[in-house]
């Protein structure tokens, strides 16, 4: 049978998906194998593929926040967040967002980022067998979702950024439980890191293991914590800071190595300052509105982009003057990260195609919109 | 003077007569606007001055004209540049930016996807998103949705 399948030069196609417990979610990786090594690889999207963007144009700006909650399930906030930025670009009201809206912003976005972070740990210990990684993160996880439906009303798909603001003010008692919360963050976080990394199984799986030159990342337009395990301290938040960003400070978080473990260990460290983030901004939180009313309409094209949790978003929309966008564009950055996939397979093992997918941290519904 | 000053400048200089408007947007982003023909000189320039990665390419249908719209990032430089290249609606075809930026694979194909913009020299031009066998490109404005049924609330059906 697998004489059947196999090509000249003792290389075969092989399909892992669009059905394969790697994939999380549904598209297919065909992989070109020489014996175990991994020769070529072929990404396959597109099974999740909804329209967002063409259903974008017939409703009105603030409905579509409903769809781009949705584009990528665990981390609704920040896509959210990405949209309406961009239409208060378009519309030019970006500039008279009251100053407590944009700390709200960064402060669910930033709890949002452990949640999508957390999650993305979840998925990636039981890729490797480590099943108390995957009870472990999802018990933080809930903590921080318990934040952001306090926060929202919501425990997922939140809904709760507005073009103008965010919908409403944080309950009395947040900064309190936020406080509670990433100070017994900090401490599992620890028992995370020896649970991971001293844990030799994980480092050998890990450590050299799908590497990605830092000339390649760039050329490719791979962005996010993937970028930064190569070595770039490439980060939006950083470099062309949007809402409170600016007044907050901090230093992306990277690595040099650029392989699965550098992936790993700029997400922990991610973790850590999105903690401190959320701290710094509850202390300067200024009093005063949280939103303002936008203008129904809005005319020409502009832009706006954010570091999302697995990379920089970038929304483009376009206005003819009507209530609806004429155009959205939605770059997400796994997008690009997928088309990047062949290279960092080549020369690996076929059993560390699964680790490798595992730290990209792949997001099917951002991914084929 | 910021940097997206600098960049403006630079660009008018070298290419004199090739940018129908260049405007600075806000602080670091620079809009230029340019015939297709012209796009893959400036994109080469781009490289070369520090402009390592590309973000985005979009489509836009705008009836009388495609626009692809590449949004092009400087990290040395801290700074971006948009360029708009008009595409005319009968003849959609533009030169691809493969050979600059291999990043633009996947947007290219994606746009060609959607939007039906052939850009020619792009190794691996398929679709990428929708079936192989799908015969339209869906984001065209000449491509319709149903728009009343959405909007047909509960109480105008006569359920209550």
């Amino acid at each position: 049978m697998a004489q059947a399948v196999r090509e000249a030069g003792d290389a075969m196609w092989i399909n892992m998906g669009p059905q394969h417990p790697m994939t999380h979610g549904l598209w297919n990786l065909r992989v070109r194998v020489d014996g175990e090594t991994v020769v070529d690889a072929q990404p396959e999207i597109g099974y999740l593929h909804r329209g967002v963007e063409k259903i974008s144009e017939v409703r009105e700006f603030q409905k579509v926040i409903v769809l781009t909650d949705r584009l990528c399930y665990v981390s609704s906030v920040t896509w959210s967040h990405a949209y309406c930025i961009a239409v208060e670009e378009l519309m030019g009201i970006y500039g008279k967002i009251p100053p407590r809206a944009h700390y709200l912003r960064v402060i669910s976005n930033e709890l949002q980022r452990v949640a999508s972070h957390l999650m993305w740990l979840a998925a990636y210990a039981p890729d490797l067998g480590l099943l108390t990684g995957l009870l472990w993160s999802l018990r933080e996880r809930e903590l921080f979702l318990d934040l952001l439906q306090a926060l929202s009303g919501q425990r997922m798909n939140q809904n709760y950024p507005r073009v103008g603001g965010v919908r409403n003010d944080m309950p009395a008692t947040f900064p309190r439980d936020c406080e509670r919360v990433v100070k017994h963050f900090y401490k599992k976080l620890e028992e995370y890191e020896s649970l991971f990394e001293r844990n030799k199984t994980f480092l050998m799986r890990t450590q050299g293991v799908g590497v990605l030159s830092k000339e390649d990342a760039m050329a490719w337009g791979v962005t996010g914590p993937t970028l930064r395990a190569c070595g770039v301290d490439y980060d939006v938040r950083k470099l062309d800071p949007y809402d409170a960003y600016a007044d907050l400070g901090f230093q992306p978080a990277t690595e040099h190595d650029g392989d699965s473990y550098a992936r790993y260990l700029v997400r922990i460290q991610e973790m850590r300052n999105s903690c401190e983030l959320v701290l710094r901004a509850l202390k300067k939180i200024p009093d005063g509105p949280f939103r303002i009313k936008p203008p129904r309409r809005a005319e020409g094209a502009a832009f706006r982009r954010t570091e999302d949790s697995r990379g920089e978003a970038l929304f483009y929309i376009c206005g003819d003057g009507g209530d609806r966008p004429y155009r959205v564009k939605i770059r997400s950055p796994i997008f690009c990260v997928m088309s990047a996939v062949p290279l960092i397979m080549r020369g690996n093992k076929l059993a560390d195609v699964i680790s490798i997918m595992g730290s990209l941290d792949v997001c099917v519904g951002e991914m084929d919109k | 003077m910021g940097v997206e000053e600098d960049v403006r400048r630079e660009l008018e200089a070298k290419f004199p007569g090739v940018l129908k408007a260049a405007r600075i947007l806000r602080p670091r982003l620079v809009q230029v606007r340019i015939d297709r023909k012209d796009l893959v000189p400036l994109c080469e320039h781009l490289k070369a001055s520090g402009f390592e990665h590309l973000t985005c390419i979009s489509a836009v249908d705008w009836v009388t004209r495609f626009e692809s719209v590449y949004h092009v990032t400087s990290w040395s430089r801290n700074c971006m540049v948009e360029i708009d290249a008009e595409i005319p609606h009968d003849d959609p075809r533009i030169a691809s930016v493969y050979g600059v930026w291999p990043g633009a694979d996947y947007h290219e194909r994606e746009a060609w996807d959607l939007m039906g913009i052939v850009y020619e020299g792009h190794p691996n031009l398929e679709r990428i998103l929708l079936p192989r066998d799908f015969k339209y490109h869906p984001l065209r404005k000449d491509f319709p949705q149903e728009v009343d049924r959405q909007y047909v609330s509960r109480r105008k059906l006569g359920g209550g």
